[in-house]
């Protein structure tokens, strides 16, 4: 089984993505970059750190959070965990740790998918293992943070993340890069699986330097009366990010919320879409992006919604303004219906900011810029539910941080 | 003498789209004093308006408008404003994501009467209070599903964080419940000094109104009937209203005539 695994790999390793340009991976430093000393606690790391982990949610304090991983580069150099319904550590010591892990290795994303997930089952990714254990719910979150420490590096990273039975999980994962890098790679392979009954809720705020490659593979499978909720912030200027997460809503009351805010800043490509394929009876999926194009940006959204099961219902919604003339917002929403009775919809709108609204602003003393920029960070400020209370706030927070340089 | 006008409007003629929609408007209005604007559906009353706030779309080819002695014919709307108009709107935009409690903070900012910061200064919460709306409330995407009552509340909330030296009210009592309008009326006599002895008033508006209920509420100087772009007649408020609701407002603009 394993073996079949670095066969398909091997076999995928110069296997180009579906979609977003082609990296090359000699253009960087792998796993020979430089190791980093492992700390106890997020509040050790250096003040300069603290402040960009903190952009990304990342709290070195520690408080309100069950847990705390930093990865930087390819060393796992924090892993704590407050909570008792929790295990949080890094893959390798899980594998380690339970014979089974591997077999949840590359169930939810399939190992050849491309050249990015060939490399990782290849190399010897970092990355984290998170378990909630069965009839729990933690309402901290686990916070999880990818860094990137130097120039020209090529993080790798493989998440397993695991919700027994009737458990409840929330994370916070913020990705950034040291103040020196300015050109770097980043590929993640996230793995979750919900069992009967579990809950997810997992909230990402990337913030990279500006000729930073990200191509994260994201993958989830969900059992009966599952919930599984992804917010995703990108605000910053980045070079390329190319993501399309999949969740399978196999089981029966299985449901899927995927949001996004986009912003794209200077020449950053985003292509950032979400998928599920909807077999469990009565299964949902509900997909949210926000996109705004500056300078001159190209942002991709995708959202494909597959029904392959009756009563099961889906909706996707994508709105767009598109702020210069040399930005671009791209909406592909994909529907396909292979069941009776199911119901599946998309609304997309791409435009400007409305001038009506701009001029309401004005009349009440806002200068037309104020009014714009109002309205903007208005337009991308969603609501994000499904969040216990204290999480909703800080996660308000995260987006209002994330937006005040749009 | 002490000068006491505020706005003087001579000789204004307005385009949209290459079609003129008002002109020979001229209108004087003092300090302290309320006029009544009327006239059919689609005789230019929001047209008046818009112009004189400088939206881009009403273009002035002819005329000038001077507001405290100032020509603000070519200035800005955000410049208008922040000299001292102000307006309430029949129907404002809702605005996604911006909450009418972050624009009153706005708004009294700008005037200089609290600091910007997260939190309504206490006049605010005690108006929001007066008018009706809950601390939730102005948690709400400022005009999104309000109901027609609620959207007037917030217009005229918004004019009294805002404080403006003159303002324009747009049907400010249509779909309003009667209770809603008294209510309303009372806020409006504050925002017009009409707490004031004539003389020592300061604010000024202009007012449309379809049924001129609200001016059961709110006395008026003046009435000014516009037809097809022009002011067709003015004078007292009480007399006009009483020719339009027995004559029409032809029947109307025909008495003027004869006077």
């Amino acid at each position: 089984m394993l073996r079949n695994t670095l066969e398909r790999a091997e076999k995928a390793k110069k296997k180009k993505a579906a979609l977003g340009e082609d990296i090359d991976f000699e253009n960087f430093e792998g796993e020979e970059a430089g190791e980093h000393e492992e700390i106890e606690s997020l509040k050790d790391l250096s003040d300069k750190n603290k402040k960009s982990l903190l952009k990304v949610g990342v709290d070195a304090s520690e408080t309100g959070r069950a847990g705390s991983f930093l990865q930087i580069d390819q060393s796992k150099v924090c892993s704590n965990c407050k909570s008792e319904a929790i295990e949080l550590m890094g893959l390798q010591q899980a594998i380690k740790k339970y014979d089974w892990v591997k077999d949840y290795m590359w169930n939810a994303v399939p190992v050849d998918t491309d050249k990015y997930t060939a490399k990782t089952a290849l190399g010897e990714p970092g990355g984290y293992f998170i378990r909630s254990l069965p009839n729990t719910k933690e309402v901290f979150p686990i916070q999880a943070c990818m860094f990137i420490g130097d120039e020209k590096v090529a993080q790798t990273a493989h998440n397993i993340i695991i919700a027994e039975e009737n458990s409840e999980l929330h994370i916070i994962t913020g990705c950034s890069t040291g103040d020196d890098v300015q050109s770097a790679m980043h590929v993640g392979v996230s793995e979750f699986y919900l069992k009967k009954g579990a809950k997810i809720t997992f909230t990402m705020v990337h913030n990279w330097a500006e000729q930073v490659e990200v191509r994260p593979r994201t993958g989830v499978i969900l059992n009966d009366d599952t919930t599984y909720i992804s917010n995703y912030i990108l605000t910053s200027p980045v070079n390329t990010i190319q993501t399309y997460p999949t969740a399978y809503c196999q089981g029966e009351n299985s449901k899927v919320v995927f949001q996004s805010i986009l912003g794209g800043q200077k020449d950053s490509i985003l292509d950032a879409g979400s998928r599920a394929i909807l077999t469990g009876k009565n299964s949902s999926a509900e997909m949210i992006t926000r996109a705004v194009s500056k300078d001159e940006s190209q942002i991709y959204t995708r959202g494909h919604l597959a029904g392959k099961s009756p009563d099961v219902r889906g909706h996707l919604e994508c709105m767009g303004l598109v702020l210069s003339d040399d930005s671009l917002i791209y909406s592909v929403p994909e529907l396909e219906g292979s069941s009776t009775d199911l119901e599946l919809s998309h609304e997309a709108a791409v435009g400007k900011i409305a001038e009506e609204e701009v001029l309401y602003l004005m009349s009440r003393g806002l200068t037309e810029d104020e009014a714009a920029s109002m309205i903007v960070k208005g337009f991308l400020s969603m609501d994000i539910a499904g969040l216990p209370p204290e999480l909703a706030a800080e996660t308000k927070k995260m987006i209002d941080q994330s937006i005040q340089g749009m | 003498m002490v000068v006491r006008l505020l706005l003087e409007i001579t000789d204004l003629a307005v385009e949209v789209s290459g079609k003129e929609i008002l002109s020979d408007i001229d209108l004087y209005i003092d300090k302290g004093e309320t006029h009544v604007l009327l006239g059919p559906n689609g005789s230019g009353k929001s047209t008046l308006f818009m112009s004189m706030l400088g939206f881009p779309k009403y273009k002035v080819i002819r005329g000038e408008i001077l507001f405290k002695g100032e020509d603000i014919t070519n200035m800005t709307t955000t410049e208008r404003v922040q000299l001292g108009l102000g307006v309430s709107f029949q129907n404002p935009p809702a605005i996604r994501g911006v909450k009418l409690k972050d624009l009153l903070n706005i708004e009294s900012s700008k005037n200089g009467t609290k600091p910007v910061s997260e939190e309504l200064s206490p006049e605010t919460v005690a108006l929001a209070d007066k008018l009706k709306f809950s601390d939730q409330f102005l948690e709400r995407d400022v005009n999104l599903g309000f109901s027609g009552g609620e959207v007037k509340r917030s217009e005229i909330l918004q004019l009294l964080a805002q404080k403006p030296d003159f303002i324009m009210f747009d049907e400010p009592d249509s779909g309003v419940d009667i209770e809603n309008v008294e209510l309303l009326a009372e806020e409006i006599n504050v925002l017009l000094d009409k707490d004031k002895k004539p003389g020592l008033r300061e604010k000024s508006g202009l007012l449309i109104t379809h049924l001129g209920y609200i001016l059961n509420f709110v006395g008026a100087n003046t009435a000014h009937v516009l037809m097809d772009g022009k002011i067709a007649c003015s004078g007292d408020p009480t007399e006009i209203l009483e020719d339009i609701r027995k004559e029409g407002f032809k029947g109307c603009v025909q008495c003027c005539g004869i006077h």
